[in-house]
């Protein structure tokens, strides 16, 4: 059970990383950094509010729009420039944001604690499990399959999907690609937000904490192929449960032992579990 | 101006080794030159697959920090001479650029970026835990080399400006041995590689194998520079293994002007120089630095040198017809 919950995070960011790839084709090294300062804009409505509910849904939006700007005046000159330049400006862009949380809060990060309303534990007729386990479970399912349906379901989604396959083609339509790569960049960096809101009460809240988390996330959109939605949740649960049943047996090998899945899965499988072969190039 | 610029194209090594045999003069401490030398020694070997053959590799801490502590361990733990230990952490570097290799040049593109930066950080993990031969966290101590004669020099690390001129000896023969890879034909197939890859393996190039041995050859000049890096700071910390350190030899490539002979030398000498100024200021240096480098992909994505050998190519190429950077020639040799 805690191997799920840490793998619904990771499935959560790998998402919004496996979103934005499939839209945009660039990798987002800031992703970390925009878990990172969701997770502490998370704490920090939540005690100007006094509400947890209330800093789930502003802080992924705030979140969000950092990230709409960073597309809008960052990433969006370097369209066409080459697969490099944006993965080499976001990545710039997380130094920025570190150093911005360390300005804004301290260097020492923020204590962060589960909300009182969720803490305790319910009986699930298996075993007494951690409720707010079971919250960041639920929320993670709540995520994935709304932005399943929108995708799947919905005129913006068709325009997602056919935008990912040729933006050319969906320009020639009529359609303003360049507002909706904004708004996929928007959606993906709120849900990273909102994956640092739900983790922060279960891991220590520094400005460093999302560059592990970036390292790990990469290892979940690897084993599950890019940009592929289905990949990121199963990858990301199956992290998760490996993480944790390596630290209850042979907690030395814990961090290694998800590199070493990925490296099995590269062996084996480059292109990840669900990848299309083509996205490799 | 066009006299002197061929003149530096032709003898590329010999005018940056008279460069940095005054270079310590201009710096405002020794120990900044010789940081200066042993960081443009790691970004031109990271130049070389990213530079020259277009592989965005984010796992080059790795060989970096094996280069430094293997050297470390030979002289910590097995009290090896350190000519000894350099050649073990050399060797190991490189060994460990198989192994890595291996496996990513199975992806390309951007996976080729976050599984270097994944693979990369097995190493960190494996040495962080080794900690009764690594030191864990703290890093590893007491990597000195004790003071000793050859050819009526005495020659004691503790001294800067000796350390400085042992090492630029051990970065000239790197240099040089770059240069030769550079102006072989191999260094022609890289170069193709990273212009089209599909069009060099049609030309009957083994493109798998070229690039592992350039992704080899590369971790095997980082490695150099860590083993050097070890001997300079005589401890190894872990932050050497670390991916971020692999994005500190990007910054510095991009900076100075990838796929430039002098370039990453020009990026490094930058980097530590401002990294020197802005930490005596501000506590801040990690936003000026990540502020700076969005700039230079943004506006200046040639870097300081790169720009400089664009304009002076353009120049030069004024008269004949043919001045664009794509016409240039593979055999013409670049500073």
């Amino acid at each position: 059970m805690t191997g799920i919950a840490l793998g619904a995070i990771y499935a959560l960011l790998a998402v919004g990383l496996s979103l934005i790839f499939g839209m945009l084709t660039v990798v987002n090294f800031a992703h970390g950094a925009f878990f990172m300062v969701g997770a502490f804009l998370g704490i920090y409505f939540q005690t100007l509010t006094g509400s947890f509910a209330l800093s789930l849904v502003i802080t992924p939006l705030v979140v969000g729009s950092v990230g709409m700007l960073s597309e809008r005046f960052l990433v969006r000159p370097l369209y066409g420039r080459g697969i490099d330049y944006p993965l080499l400006l976001t990545f710039g862009l997380s130094y920025v944001l570190i150093e911005l949380m360390r300005v804004l809060f301290g260097i020492e990060g923020l204590p962060s604690s589960t909300p009182a309303a969720l803490r305790g534990s319910v009986d699930l007729g298996i075993g007494r499990f951690p409720l707010y386990r079971l919250v960041l479970i639920g929320a993670t399912a709540i995520v994935v399959l709304g932005l399943w349906l929108v995708i799947e379901k919905t005129r913006f989604g068709l325009i997602i999907r056919a935008g990912s396959r040729d933006p050319e083609i969906v320009r020639v339509l009529g359609i303003d690609v360049a507002k909706v790569w904004l708004l996929v960049f928007g959606l993906g960096t709120a849900i990273a937000g909102l994956s640092g809101v739900l983790a922060a009460p279960t891991r220590a809240v520094n400005p460093e904490m999302g560059i592990t988390v970036l390292a790990e996330s990469f290892v979940v959109t690897v084993v599950g192929g890019m940009g592929s939605l289905m990949g990121a949740v199963v990858a990301g649960l199956l992290v998760g449960v490996v993480f944790s049943l390596t630290s209850l047996l042979a907690p030395e090998f814990a961090e290694l032992s998800i590199f070493v899945l990925m490296a099995l899965v590269l062996l084996v499988r480059p292109q990840g579990l669900f990848g299309r072969a083509g996205l490799m190039g | 101006m066009n006299a002197l610029w061929q003149l530096l194209a032709r003898h590329r090594v010999l005018s940056v080794l008279l460069f940095l045999l005054i270079f310590p003069l201009l710096m405002p401490y020794e120990a900044l030159a010789v940081n200066i030398l042993i960081f443009g020694l790691y970004a031109v070997g990271f130049n070389l697959l990213f530079g020259y053959t277009g592989m965005l590799s984010f796992g080059h801490a790795a060989f970096l920090g094996v280069g430094s502590y293997l050297t470390g361990i030979s002289i910590v733990h097995a009290h090896l001479h350190w000519l000894l230990a350099i050649t073990i952490g050399v060797v190991s570097a490189a060994l460990v650029g198989v192994l890595i290799g291996h496996l990513a040049i199975r992806t390309r593109g951007i996976y080729f970026s976050m599984v270097t930066l994944a693979l990369g950080q097995i190493v960190y993990y494996a040495f962080y835990k080794a900690e009764r031969w690594t030191g864990g966290e703290n890093g590893l101590r007491g990597v000195t080399v004790a003071a000793f004669d050859v050819a009526g020099l005495h020659i004691d690390f503790t001294n800067p400006i000796t350390k400085y001129y042992v090492i630029l000896g051990f970065v000239a023969l790197a240099l040089w041995l770059v240069s030769r890879i550079l102006a072989s034909p191999f260094g022609a197939v890289i170069e193709a590689i990273r212009e089209n890859e599909k069009r060099a393996a049609a030309c009957g190039y083994d493109v798998a194998r070229s690039k592992l041995l350039v992704f080899v050859l590369s971790a095997t000049i980082c490695g150099l520079a860590g083993s050097l890096r070890a001997l300079h700071l005589s401890v190894v910390p872990i932050d050497s293994l670390h991916y971020l350190q692999s994005g500190q030899a990007v910054m510095m490539c991009l900076l100075g002007g990838m796929g430039t002979f002098f370039g990453p030398f020009v990026g490094a000498a930058v980097f530590l120089y401002l990294e020197d100024v802005v930490t005596t200021l501000t506590r801040h240096w990690m936003a000026v630095v990540g502020a700076i480098f969005m700039m230079f992909i943004l506006f200046f994505p040639r870097g300081i040198w790169g720009s400089l050998v664009a304009r002076w190519e353009r120049q030069a190429g004024s008269g004949t017809a043919s001045g664009g950077e794509s016409d240039r020639t593979l055999e013409s040799v670049q500073p």
